[in-house]
């Protein structure tokens, strides 16, 4: 890897290409990356991070395109755009496509837009984006927008990281019973209906708005901690291609801000992301750890046992907890 | 240490609205087991270098088939050099006319791959263009 001299402090002082050599040391986990963040670490926590989810399709990067645009319009000096999609499973490659629709966004000075791909490591996504938006926030943007792919676990994970959690949905995407499956409602902060042009957008609405008040049985997915908001999830309708209601979401996006900031929930959702990380950090550490010391051999024949179904996963964990701890 | 995951912009300066080529190049590449970020059509030179700064990548793949190569490569290597990218490889595909290959040797296009470059070239040509990078001092 390419070493930069006085990484943290070139940061710091708005230089993006040392930014962008730092967020490239973050992904590939390289330990002169974490150095330098921790080093960042007490600049950090003036931004405000918007994370922005929903299904394929959705049209969640032209949104994105278009806040960015609307928010540096209302004064934000300078946004970040972190846009996160899968690495290929099987090659560990990935075609990071989101630029294709933030052309607009991308040729403003003010916005900095980064691609970033799962590269597939176990709760890689958490530790490496929040890593990422950490190195973001040193480095001054006060608008961070992290737009990942609505897959399962990615939409709790965004929901942890950012202040405002954005759920884009579209005419079309499924019925009432979707919407209460794929746990959105518990993740969004504020949801959209974006390409309202089109037909069903009403429909749409009208089920979000119904599964709404069925009410909110709990607050951020891990269960750890369960409290009530005051907050009233709004639902809104865009059609980003058009820049349409894009103006209202940025207004929503500071009502939210406006309200985290006068009740204790800013307090208590730090509170819960630093737990949450903590958590994930320890058993990134954890495994990797006990697997040094287990050895390979091991590992490789509790997988055959267990692939050739001679004993359970359980069983195989079980059994490699009292090998390795001995 | 694992081998670092290549990261490429793949772009297409110009004005022709032709990308299928620039796209079965993106997926080749991601077979491998890079990561390609693709900015889409008619992309301009400030553009594509605003691009590979942010996204940190190792090298730039243009795909040019409007013939306007001599105009946009030299363009894109000024504004490399002026931001300090200038250890960024860049490949050229496309139509490019032979009596136009020394000079955009000489500018430091690492290589030239034209039509009939199967996938494979283009893949060992990346990994070799980048293997020889010079290092960041």
């Amino acid at each position: 890897m390419k070493s930069v001299p006085d990484l943290a402090e070139r940061v710091r002082a708005g230089d993006r290409r040392a930014l962008a050599r730092l967020l490239s040391l973050i992904e590939s986990d390289d330990d002169a990356g974490g150095t330098e963040l921790a080093r960042l670490f007490p600049h950090r926590g003036q931004a405000h991070v918007i994370g922005v989810t929903g299904a394929p399709g959705t049209g969640k990067s032209t949104l994105v395109n278009r806040l960015a645009l609307t928010l540096r319009s209302q004064g934000s000096p300078e946004v970040a755009v972190l846009a996160v999609d899968p690495s290929s499973p099987f090659t560990g490659g990935a075609i990071l496509g989101d630029r294709i629709r933030m052309r607009e966004a991308s040729v403003d000075r003010g916005v900095f837009i980064r691609s970033m791909a799962t590269r597939g490591a176990l709760g890689g996504l958490a530790l490496r984006t929040q890593e990422a938006v950490e190195a973001l926030d040193a480095a001054g943007f006060g608008h961070i927008l992290v737009e990942t792919v609505g897959a399962g676990q990615a939409e709790v994970e965004v929901a942890q990281l950012a202040a405002t959690t954005i759920v884009v949905e579209a005419p079309g995407f499924g019925d009432d019973v979707q919407a209460i499956k794929a746990g959105i409602l518990e993740i969004a902060d504020i949801l959209v209906v974006n390409k309202a042009d089109l037909p069903g957008a009403d429909e749409t609405v009208r089920a979000l708005r119904a599964a709404l008040d069925l009410g909110r049985p709990s607050r951020r997915g891990t269960g750890t901690v369960r409290r009530e908001t005051s907050w009233e999830v709004p639902i809104l309708r865009t059609i980003a291609t058009r820049d349409e209601g894009v103006l209202e979401l940025a207004g929503a996006i500071a009502a939210h801000r406006q309200h985290l900031e006068s009740s204790d929930e800013a307090a208590d959702r730090q509170r819960l992301r630093a737990g949450h990380d903590l958590a994930l950090r320890l058993q990134e550490e954890l495994a990797a750890r006990f697997l040094k010391r287990l050895g390979d051999p091991a590992w490789n024949e509790a997988i055959e046992k267990v692939a050739s179904r001679e004993v359970s996963p359980r069983a195989a964990v079980k059994e490699l907890l009292e090998r390795g701890t001995e | 240490m694992p081998e670092p995951t290549l990261r490429i912009l793949i772009a297409k300066p110009g004005l022709d609205g032709h990308d299928r080529g620039a796209k079965v190049i993106a997926r080749a590449l991601r077979d491998a087991g890079m990561e390609v970020i693709y900015t889409g059509l008619r992309q301009t030179p400030e553009m594509i270098a605003r691009a590979a700064l942010q996204e940190d990548v190792d090298a730039i793949g243009l795909s040019i088939l409007s013939g306007a190569h001599m105009a946009l490569v030299p363009k894109l290597f000024e504004l490399l050099r002026g931001q300090d990218q200038q250890d960024v490889r860049v490949l050229v595909g496309g139509i490019i006319p032979d009596e136009d290959v020394p000079t955009l040797r000489d500018l430091g296009v690492a290589a030239i791959l034209g039509p009939g470059t199967s996938t494979d070239q283009i893949v060992r040509a990346f990994q070799e263009a980048v293997r020889a990078a010079p290092a960041t001092p």
